[in-house]
């Protein structure tokens, strides 16, 4: 089936086999590999990107359901490798360890923090419960959004 | 910053030119015999490349053991082969009967469906204690019964139920550490990759260790020769212990690899974690501590049955006894300690180690039974624990402390990690909180632990005494390039624990040059010449000392070169700030000038030879000692159960720090894992062996909005024996937390009578206590 998605920027058009979920697009046929797959139920968060600006798992939505629409992954946050605000922040207040969460993270952040400009604390760990991290106990991931949303509002 | 941008590598971003993909049949039951397996559809069916099973013949010698623990009589630990593919019978859920391959994964897996296995489902045990029944069914049948072995540790067993028969009182825990599942969010991953015209492999792995894996592989599992093969693991998404161990589907896809004559990859996906990576704990415990009445603690006995699962993997054996009897000690003056541990084969998926490994189980049952006989003696928790701390030693010029269960600890100050974490926490203010929280029906509770663990594994021939069957030293190699740029190579695995910047930070701080002129290479069996990999809290106090060593060296070398430059004699010259001086003048070679002189040497010492690189073995003397005191804070609903954990206290001393931000890094995570073990883990199998809970739908891993900030701080106490000083940081948090969690959980409910609560502290099973 024919698909037409805009992915960081670029217009890709494909014809893919219909179950293909949008992670697998990404990770098998357009090397995106920054999107991990932690468990494919949309249970750890690690293959989250942005689908129109919003979060969503990419394992649990198929690649053509994405036509005509625009997705953001972790390689495309930030223009030309450079880092975006969100991930200097996790840079600098050590908020990933083994990494492999990370992007996940990231792109849920870049969602709450769009959602919600000033969030409190809790409002920060409400926002992260779909997204696992079993090396850093959060602690460093919500200051590191702490941060990002203090320089972002600056 | 690449895991930031996406850029990282982890096995499964692998894709080699001509890849195959792989899809497992696994036993849907925990016990069954294999009638048949019809492999016919799935041959015939869309892009399938090959099917085996174990009929095929691949690896018949199983993946083995790498510790031996005997029996107490003296008859040899029992060893089933750990099959590649089951061959007769099933013994777990997801056991591995057939391998589909093909060119896409979903073909692999549409065609795994295919394959028709004739099972005739047995009865299963799974739980130890069960295990050990008469009339028990049998996961081997070639022993009478299911132990595995049975081992023992400490004072002599009349003596201590002697002194608890005497005692003043006597304390009594029966509990189960239940079984957890470690959940690294990175699923297993394996690529193998046969090269025909070389007769050479590479295996891609997300493993914590690539030469033992290496060495296991060729040595024992498929017989070919190690020079022959590569093991490459980049990056990995987080271990805790469960990818240490040689994995049947690794040698599994070597084997195939070479058979097929294509690269194969394989990753598991979550149900696969969860029924096939090894798990943790599984002890069922009944322990009594027997006290003066001061609250001295007199005598501490603890007969233990601890699951192996149904075959034996790489470090099982060592975790229930070496890694835990030896730390019932724990950081008290205890005369009289006496440890039994029955290990039984079960149907379950393998037992190994996890995050701490047998250490939160020795540390879990000692705090948990101190408080216990604490709050039946009326007597204060923190008092208790002063009153028994063995007193403060640096270690330095005197032996350490010898513990009743073989181990002689380093240095430690444990009477000062607790004072410190009850100041934090403002102790007695808390105290008259509690009070006041109490009359307005508010349940609040606080919880201390002081927790000792054993890393740094270890002295070869104190753990080959034991059992073990590798060395356990570390290899650190350092090259230094004409430029005097630093590649520095080590044996130990980064899997999130930040080598990469903290072995840069020390190696450039000792040649005192810029830390963007070190470069840490590992994980690649190719690059690095030898290591023993990346657990127990190692890689900075064997790792770090071997790579020390090797600096060492380049700086003696250096300086001998610099000498020659400066037209001096090596003993006038002093290093610092990169560069050596003739003293008391500005006379001065830079480190990049004499790197640079070891390349081109063109006016240099006669004798010595060109180059600057070297490579270092180390093997410690001891293990390290950190230690620390762990506080936690909760909150009980009284009409739920549920609680909430208002704040975590952990003052740990892992010796001097040299990067804190990844010190606390470690402690957080560990501590989430102890938090997560106190309220929330624990795989469960039914009666039929069916896990029951292998999703994250249904296991409940702690999330972001289950814990606080914590709070943490540190001593610091140095090792006395390694040059860095450094104990470890690794495992602290999971070792520490999870009692001091349930301390205070049974502290917030000890006025209605409560005394323990089976771990995971779920809100049903506290509103439960709550009501009895």
């Amino acid at each position: 089936m024919k698909v037409s998605v805009t992915i960081n920027g670029i217009r890709h058009t494909h014809d893919l086999e219909p179950r293909m979920s949008l992670v697998h697009f990404l990770r098998d046929i357009l090397n995106l590999t920054g999107t991990h797959i932690g468990c494919d139920t949309s249970g750890c968060g690690a293959c989250t990107v942005l689908l129109n600006g919003r979060a969503i798992k990419s394992c649990t939505i198929l690649a053509i359901q994405t036509d005509d629409k625009e997705i953001t992954t972790i390689e495309g946050l930030a223009p030309n490798g450079r880092m975006h605000t969100i991930q200097e922040a996790f840079r600098e207040n050590h908020g990933l360890q083994c990494g492999f969460c990370t992007p996940g993270m990231v792109m849920t952040a870049a969602d709450i923090l769009k959602t919600n400009p000033t969030p409190s604390e809790k409002e920060i760990r409400e926002g992260l419960k779909g997204n696992f991290c079993r090396c850093t106990g959060y602690h460093n991931i919500v200051k590191s959004i702490q941060h990002a949303a203090e320089t972002l509002n600056q | 910053m690449r895991f930031l941008k996406g850029t990282g590598r982890y096995t499964d971003d692998i894709k080699l030119p001509d890849m195959t993909h792989t899809a497992f049949v696994r036993s849907p039951y925990a016990h069954a015999k294999i009638q048949g397996v019809n492999t016919g559809a799935a041959r015939e069916a869309d892009g399938v490349v090959a099917v085996f099973t174990a009929e095929d013949g691949c690896g018949e010698y199983g993946v083995p053991c790498g510790w031996q623990v005997n029996f107490k009589n003296g008859d040899t630990m029992r060893e089933p082969v750990h099959p590649l593919l089951a061959k007769g019978k099933v013994r777990y859920l997801g056991e591995a009967v057939a391998i589909v391959i093909a060119e896409t994964l979903a073909q692999a897996r549409d065609a795994a469906e295919l394959v028709e296995v004739d099972y005739e489902e047995l009865p299963a045990v799974t739980n130890p204690r069960d295990a050990m029944n008469a009339g028990a069914p049998s996961v081997h049948d070639q022993w009478d019964d299911n132990a595995a072995f049975d081992w023992c540790i400490g004072n002599d067993r009349t003596a201590v139920e002697e002194a608890l028969k005497t005692a003043h009182h006597v304390t009594e825990l029966k509990c189960r550490n239940q079984r957890l599942a470690p959940n690294a969010i990175e699923p297993r991953s394996y690529i193998a990759d046969y090269d025909v015209n070389n007769d050479r492999y590479t295996l891609y792995s997300s493993t914590q260790n690539p030469h033992l894996i290496r060495l296991l592989l060729c040595a024992f599992v498929l017989g070919i020769p190690e020079h022959k093969v590569r093991v490459v693991s980049h990056d990995v998404g987080g271990g805790f212990g469960s990818k240490i161990f040689h994995y049947t589907e690794e040698a599994l896809l070597t084997w195939v690899s070479k058979e097929i004559g294509r690269p194969v990859k394989w990753t598991a996906d979550r149900s696969e974690a969860f029924l096939t990576d090894a798990h943790g704990r599984d002890h069922v415990i009944h322990a009594k501590m027997g006290f003066d009445k001061d609250g001295k603690i007199l005598a501490l006995l603890s007969d233990e049955y601890c699951a192996m699962g149904a075959y034996l993997s790489t470090f099982a054996p060592a975790i229930p006894t070496y890694l835990h009897g030896t730390l019932f000690q724990g950081v008290y003056t205890t005369p009289l300690i006496h440890l039994n541990v029955i290990a039984p084969f079960t149907h379950t998926v393998p037992v190994d180690a996890y995050r701490g490994a047998g250490r939160p189980e020795a540390t879990y049952l000692l705090e948990r039974i101190l408080s216990k006989g604490a709050q039946e003696m009326q007597m204060d928790p923190a008092e208790i624990r002063f009153k028994n701390f063995i007193p403060p030693f640096d270690g330095v010029g005197q032996p350490g402390y010898q513990t009743q269960v073989a181990l002689q600890y380093d240095s430690g100050n444990y009477v000062g990690a607790l004072k410190k974490a009850l100041e934090i926490l403002g102790y007695e203010d808390f105290k008259k909180e509690q009070d006041k929280a109490r009359k307005n029906g508010k349940l609040l509770g606080v919880g201390i632990s002081t927790y000792i663990e054993g890393c740094g594994i270890a002295p070869s021939a104190v753990v080959g005494s034991l059992g073990a069957r590798a060395g356990l030293y570390e290899v650190g190699h350092v090259r230094v390039q004409p430029t005097g740029k630093v590649n520095v190579y080590t044996g130990t695995h980064s899997h999130g624990q930040g080598h990469e910047t903290v072995f840069a930070q020390f190696v450039a701080d000792t040649l005192g040059i810029p830390m963007e002129d070190v470069q840490i290479v590992h994980g690649d069996t190719e690059q690095v010449a030898f290591g023993m990999g990346t657990y127990g809290s190692r890689s900075l106090a064997v790792g770090g000392t071997a790579i020390l060593k090797s600096l060492d060296k380049v700086l003696e070398k250096g300086a001998r070169i610099a000498a020659h430059k400066l037209e001096a004699a090596v003993a006038d010259l002093e290093y610092a700030e990169g560069k050596w001086t003739v003293k008391g003048t500005d006379k001065s070679v830079s480190f990049g000038d004499v790197s640079l002189t070891a390349y081109v040497p063109h006016d240099y010492p006669e004798g010595l030879e060109p180059g600057l690189d070297f490579s270092s073995f180390y093997d410690p003397v001891n293990f390290t000692f950190p230690f620390g005191a762990h506080i936690a804070v909760v909150e009980v609903c009284k009409d739920t159960g549920k609680v909430d954990l208002k704040r975590f206290i952990a003052c740990d001393d892992v010796g001097n720090v040299i990067n804190p931000m990844i010190v606390d890094g470690q402690i957080h995570g560990g501590v989430a894992q102890g938090v997560g073990q106190a309220l929330l883990e624990e795989v469960v199998y039914d009666e039929a062996g069916q896990m029951i809970n292998g999703s994250y739908m249904d296991y409940a891993l702690p999330r972001a909005d289950d814990l606080p900030f914590f709070e943490t701080s540190n001593t610091v106490t140095p090792c006395p024996h390694n040059p860095l000083g450094v104990k470890g940081a690794g495992e602290a948090g999971a070792i520490g937390s999870t009692p001091a969690v349930v301390n205070a959980v049974v502290n917030a409910l000890a006025h209605l009578g409560v005394t323990d609560i089976q771990m995971p502290l779920t809100p049903q099973r506290v509103w439960k206590a709550m009501q009895n």
